[in-house]
């Protein structure tokens, strides 16, 4: 009994590790520009099939080459690609929108459609047939007792740890980061303090997006399967975790997505797994009702 | 003259289009366009009244549209047809023609009753917070019914073809046809009716400033209710047409690429436009058709043009490309709509001299 709970805590943590990390990018954007990126998920599935073409490249090239290598060139390459993508939909959908105040609701639909721009593109330049992600490093079996415990997970659970200590770092302690909160606080006063406005949001989408390459990395070393709507549902979820833990904060994010991450499992272990969507937004959802602006949100008081 | 020329012309169109197919003049194809440009015209107006009226968030559309199908389905296949889980009919398959109505209207109304699950959190909850409710509220509707067996779970619900065929033993009629255009003119007169009156210009001012309208002596959170429940209602009128036009209903066509379309009907037309929203129903329809057969022709023209490999054929995928791509082309130029936040007689004002809608 212990032993399946500590198992299912371990499943938990990697879960919510890949949660966390697209809730992340979410929350950076979000806390910056008040900006919904509907994009995000499907820049996760972009991340993952950067991951795909780089890692079956270089191991094509590269073939005496040990699998570690491999992987150290594909990681910082994926990120780097990733939030190309990134900024070139910020470049080219967002930015003219917000250049003409456009209501912030016509962003949130072109960030939408760039999604499905992404997934259908996807799907009908590489076609219906499921890629499969070659084995890059070989996969260790720690077993306690009940509890087996692969290197990849330990390496997504510290990933996402690290991920978010440097974040963190980065809103509250740099002077970029002192930025980006600038700017959330007042748009229009932020530019006449001399601060580069385009600049800083560019950086945003770098560093949410290249965190979305890192998890679609990661995803696909441990589920090896690709397909192009696997960012569609996973993206949606993130967001809610993100939601739930007060948009806007990285510690509710990274939060947020270990609860999501958590409540999935729980439910899987002890209900019929068709059960889990129901069950975990149910959860969320009460969550919500009593704590409107989520578990880290400040409520905006408004002046009369 | 003014106040009868929008029913002269629509009953006009409603006996022409009857007639013709029902002689056969327009073949099944067509009439199926005409019924889901109607389906579509009461999703984006029904929706309008949330995200355009009220400049809420609202992105769960497809949830209540789930709940009317459902319900509809259910309660026709339980009164009328002879079915494996639910037995024989209970009323004479007859009177079904009679009661269609009835089996919308509460199909409609089991929608509103969850449409106020969604509108009690609007109470203290705006904007984000709001749009994550109601896409949750999405993934619980879609996956409550996958987990119900007795109506088929995720295999999908079946039977009500057999409802269209005893209505039209009563009588031979395109009865779907007729059920669809009085379904759309009763939706649009009712949300016309709704927000122009000095009780629904609440939601208006709802969505100019919350707190100057409580000031000014509106009840916010009936306005609210009120919002939520008539377009969730409408919503489940759609969905009870949707579900009897195809004759077979699963929870995956009810799930957030629907409420996705939703939404982009409604901000494609312009938020807080009613004609907007009809217009733009009508275009994403035909867009959406006219490019199941424009695809072919691109193909063949590339192919030719040896722009293309061989091995390589444009796909119908290609249509879910296409038209996010129109939509974000038209938000750069256009970004508030096709009519923001005017009416036809605003943007042409020698109309009015025509009609009179209200």
């Amino acid at each position: 009994m212990f032993e399946s709970i500590v198992q299912n805590l371990f499943n938990a943590l990697q879960w919510g590790s890949f949660y966390s990390l697209i809730a992340l990018g979410y929350t950076l954007v979000y806390g910056v520009l008040t900006l919904i990126n509907f994009a995000h998920g499907d820049i996760f599935m972009v991340g993952a099939y950067i991951a795909f073409f780089v890692a079956t490249f270089f191991l094509a090239t590269l073939t005496s080459a040990p699998g570690w290598v491999v992987l150290t060139i594909t990681l910082p390459l994926t990120m780097i690609l990733t939030a190309l993508v990134g900024v070139t939909l910020e470049r080219i959908a967002y930015r003219p929108l917000r250049r003409k105040g456009a209501n912030r609701l016509y962003v949130v639909i072109t960030a939408l459609m760039c999604g499905l721009i992404l997934e259908n593109g996807n799907l009908a330049l590489l076609g219906a047939s499921r890629k499969s992600f070659p084995e890059m490093i070989e996969k260790v079996v720690y077993t306690f007792g009940m509890v087996s415990l692969t290197n990849l997970k330990i390496a997504v659970i510290i990933s996402a740890v690290l991920v978010f200590v440097l974040l963190q770092f980065i809103v509250t302690k740099t002077r970029i980061g002192m930025a980006m909160r600038a700017i959330s606080y007042d748009k229009f006063a932020v530019p006449l303090m001399g601060i580069p406005i385009d600049a800083i949001i560019v950086f945003t989408f770098v560093l949410g997006s290249s965190m979305a390459g890192l998890a679609g990395l990661l995803y696909s070393l441990s589920y090896p399967i690709l397909d192009p709507y696997m960012g569609a549902l996973i993206g949606w979820k993130a967001f809610i975790a993100a939601v739930v833990g007060g948009i806007g904060d990285i510690r509710g994010a990274f939060l947020g997505g270990f609860l999501l991450g958590f409540v999935e499992i729980l439910v899987v272990a002890f209900f019929p797994s068709t059960f889990r969507d129901l069950i975990a937004f149910s959860i969320l959802l009460l969550i919500l009702v009593y704590k409107p602006t989520g578990l880290f949100g400040v409520a905006k008081t408004t002046k009369i | 003259m003014q106040r009868f020329s929008v029913p002269l012309l629509l009953a006009l169109l409603f006996g022409a289009l009857v007639a013709a197919s029902h002689t056969g003049a327009i073949d099944l194809y067509i009439q199926s366009v005409i019924m889901f440009i109607g389906i579509n015209i009461i999703l984006s107006s029904s929706l309008n009244i949330v995200n355009g009226y009220m400049g809420e968030f609202a992105c769960g559309h497809a949830a209540f549209m789930a709940i009317g199908a459902y319900v509809a389905s259910i309660l026709n296949v339980l009164l009328f047809t002879k079915d494996k889980y639910f037995g024989p009919p209970l009323l004479p398959p007859e009177l079904s023609l009679y009661f269609f109505p009835l089996v919308l209207l509460a199909g409609g109304a089991a929608a509103a009753l969850a449409g106020m699950l969604v509108a009690i959190p609007s109470f203290k909850t705006r904007g984000d917070y709001l749009a994550i409710i109601t896409i949750a509220a999405n993934f619980i509707v879609t996956s409550t019914i996958i987990n119900m067996n007795a109506i088929g779970g995720a295999r999908g619900f079946m039977g009500m073809k057999k409802i269209i065929f005893s209505m039209e033993d009563v009588l031979e009629l395109p009865w779907m046809l007729i059920w669809v255009i009085l379904g759309t003119v009763f939706s649009v007169w009712t949300i016309r009716r709704f927000v122009s009156s000095t009780y629904g210009k609440g939601i208006i001012a709802i969505h100019q400033d919350e707190i100057a309208a409580e000031i000014m002596g509106v009840n916010t959170n009936r306005m609210k209710l009120m919002a939520f429940m008539i377009s969730s209602g409408l919503a489940g009128i759609a969905g009870g047409l949707f579900a009897h036009i195809l004759g077979y209903i699963n929870p995956g066509s009810f799930g957030i690429l629907k409420s996705t379309e939703c939404l982009v009907m409604v901000y494609l037309g312009g938020m807080g436009s009613l004609s907007g929203s009809v217009i733009s129903a009508i275009l994403f329809t035909l867009l959406l058709e006219g490019l199941r057969f424009v695809i072919p022709w691109i193909n063949t023209g590339l192919h030719w043009l040896h722009l293309l490999p061989d091995a390589y054929e444009v796909s119908q995928v290609w249509k879910w490309v296409i038209i996010p791509l129109i939509l974000v082309l038209l938000m750069q130029f256009r970004p508030e709509g096709i009519m923001g936040n005017k009416e036809l007689s605003d943007i042409f004002p020698r109309l009015k001299r025509w009609y009179h809608f209200k």
